[in-house]
């Protein structure tokens, strides 16, 4: 228990520390940090106990993807099952620690997957190897089998949750666009994908164009930009249904850049009228359009702060884009980017902590975040052209559009935690871009 | 019957126009197709006929070009924004879609607005030129449409346009 804090005091100060080489030693525990490379911790995930051979295909399944997300954090490494020395038979028999001791692994995740007709359940515990103690009590999750990739999605983030002590985010759900066809005819699609790129499922038929979408908090409902009416506006879709109904409809403008309120009640959103773009305030429930500012720049990209008191936007008003922050319903704003270059797209942390925003500085693109007043502004990434940050549910990682130069170029989504630290593409089948994060489902 | 009459209309008016207008594509135009004769060469809907939407395409010019994040109308777009006018105001049963377009530097969000001002320069050029502003209406298509698919100035630099689109009976 105690090393597995020190790992995780020493993550801490991979947050702080990104270019120092820092060296930590606890007792057998190693854990390296160079230019804010952490070491990941090895993990053993014992093969789970079934009783079958249909159980043991689906357990197989079940393992790979719990092992996928935990890896995929840049935090963990799976040990390989070929070194175990005696893999657990029964869920419920003590831990032999000394055997996972000898293969050096640091946790240890034991399951038990049961299958009664088209049900699963799935049990669980995690085991710290060298304090030789649980990390919290056993769980279990049930579900279909078509639930198999949520259930690990639970398990990991279970994992994640006692190991990290960060709030979970395997199991979520992206909406985003799928792009296909030519640079100067792309076919765009919105399509909603599991957080690692699985089970892509296409919510329009390419036949009009469509723009970044936004996902409520409830994961039921998204608002996205389209061209249906050869002019773009504001729709909003059910998941449950797929139907989609125009909102702030007015002849003459145009409306984009929607986002939901914490509370999922109004929107904001962009309206373009004689050339001008500000931003609006929707009420969904009563239609009532209240307009936040009255400025001849380009207002656009609002999000609100997690409590809805504040918004975040993109302004031109200084006579490039910059980040300007004013209260929920309007009023004065404080610019808050200072650095040289261009900024766009403010998106709120979830946590509240920081605002990730992309920045165009020099011919290049970053994704970056800074504190809501401007302070502590770190670039994450770089290259020819990243744009439209969206955050895990626990503000710990960023997904975002990244694509290369040339005309043969697609779009793809890359996800990077805030450290700077684990930048990956998500391994969707088609290209995609402006992803929307949803919160963990229930 | 009606329909005749309008085609005659379309010939009394490119005579006008030959004799009236120095444009040099006007020229062009005139000197290609005029010793040749025959009404084949003005058919309905050719870019040869100067009253169809091809013509105003192809001869008149349907797209302004603009600086890096810039909307203000340079003198050449104000020339072809002029013929734009004068074709408009001439051809009255055509409505007109001025498509605002930027190039792929710049985000998603910012680009619509920008597409939107170069759409809207247009827009109030073309009624100031007399256009009634009920025949015209914006949209701004941001980055999403380039012309140009390469990743350098030349093909920005194409990207970086209005298209003034007409049609019959579009309502706008």
């Amino acid at each position: 228990m105690t090393r597995l804090f020190a790992l995780l005091a020493a993550m801490g100060a991979a947050w702080a520390v990104t270019t120092s080489l820092v060296h930590a030693q606890s007792g057998p525990l190693r854990i390296e940090i160079t230019d804010g490379v952490v070491e990941p911790l090895p993990v053993a995930i014992s093969p789970f106990v079934t009783g079958s051979l249909q159980e043991q295909a689906l357990a197989t399944s079940l393992v790979e993807v719990i092992k996928a997300d935990l890896e995929g954090t840049g935090l963990f490494r799976s040990i390989s099952p070929d070194a175990f020395v005696s893999p657990v038979t029964n869920f419920d028999s003590p831990v032999a620690y000394a055997d996972w001791k000898v293969i050096n692994a640091q946790a240890l995740v034991t399951g038990e997957l049961t299958q009664s007709g088209n049900r699963i359940t799935v049990k669980f515990r995690l085991f710290d190897v060298f304090s030789e103690v649980p990390l919290g009590d056993g769980l279990s999750f049930s579900g279909t089998q078509a639930d198999l990739r949520r259930v690990a999605h639970k398990v990991a983030d279970a994992v994640y949750n006692r190991i990290t002590g960060e709030a979970p985010y395997f199991d979520s759900r992206v909406v985003f666009v799928a792009e296909t066809g030519p640079k100067n005819a792309r076919q765009k699609r919105l399509a909603i994908m599991d957080y690692d790129g699985a089970n892509v499922q296409n919510l329009t038929d390419g036949r009009d164009l469509v723009l970044a979408p936004r996902i409520s908090r409830d994961a039921g409902r998204v608002l996205f930009t389209s061209y249906a009416s050869g002019f773009p506006q504001i729709y909003e879709m059910s998941l449950g249904t797929l139907r989609a109904r125009p909102l702030a409809e007015q002849p003459g403008t145009m409306t984009f850049s929607p986002r939901y309120s914490p509370d999922g009640r109004s929107i904001l959103f962009s309206l373009s009228q004689r050339g001008n773009t500000d931003l609006y305030r929707l009420d969904l429930g009563s239609g009532t359009r209240t307009r936040l500012t009255t400025n001849a720049s380009i207002e656009t990209a609002p999000s609100f702060s997690p409590d809805g008191r504040q918004i975040v936007f993109e302004s031109d008003r200084s006579g490039k884009p910059q980040l300007y922050v004013m209260p929920g319903n309007g009023g004065t704003p404080q610019r808050i980017s200072r650095g040289p270059g261009r900024y766009g797209t403010p998106v709120w942390s979830p946590t509240g902590t920081h605002i990730a925003f992309t920045k165009q500085n020099q011919g290049r693109f970053h994704i970056g975040v800074m504190r809501p007043d401007g302070s502590e502004e770190r670039l994450l990434t770089a290259s020819f052209l990243d744009e439209a940050p969206t955050w895990a549910p626990n503000g710990r990682v960023l997904m975002f559009t990244r694509e290369a130069p040339g005309a043969n170029s697609a779009p793809q989504l890359f996800t990077v935690d805030i450290t700077g630290r684990n930048l990956r593409p998500v391994s969707t089948q088609v290209a995609g871009s402006d992803a929307a994060w949803s919160p963990v489902l229930n | 019957m009606e329909r005749m009459n309008w085609i005659a209309d379309i010939f009394g008016l490119w005579a006008r126009r030959c004799m009236a207008l120095v444009a040099l594509v006007m020229l062009a135009a005139c000197a290609q197709n005029t010793p040749s004769g025959g009404a084949g060469d003005f058919a309905a809907g050719s870019v040869n006929d100067p009253s169809s939407p091809a013509y105003f395409q192809a001869r008149v010019g349907d797209r302004v070009f603009f600086a890096v994040d810039k909307s203000d109308l340079s003198p050449e777009a104000r020339t072809t924004l002029n013929a734009q006018a004068a074709w408009l105001m001439e051809n009255t049963l055509y409505d007109a879609i001025i498509q605002g377009h930027t190039d792929e530097r710049g985000t998603r969000e910012y680009n619509l607005a920008l597409g939107a001002r170069r759409a809207n320069s247009v827009f109030e050029y073309l009624i100031l030129q007399g256009v009634p502003e009920g025949r015209l209406r914006t949209v701004s298509f941001g980055k999403e449409r380039p012309q140009e698919a390469c990743s350098s100035e030349a093909c920005y630099a194409q990207n970086r346009r209005s298209v003034t689109l007409v049609a019959s009976g579009t309502g706008v």
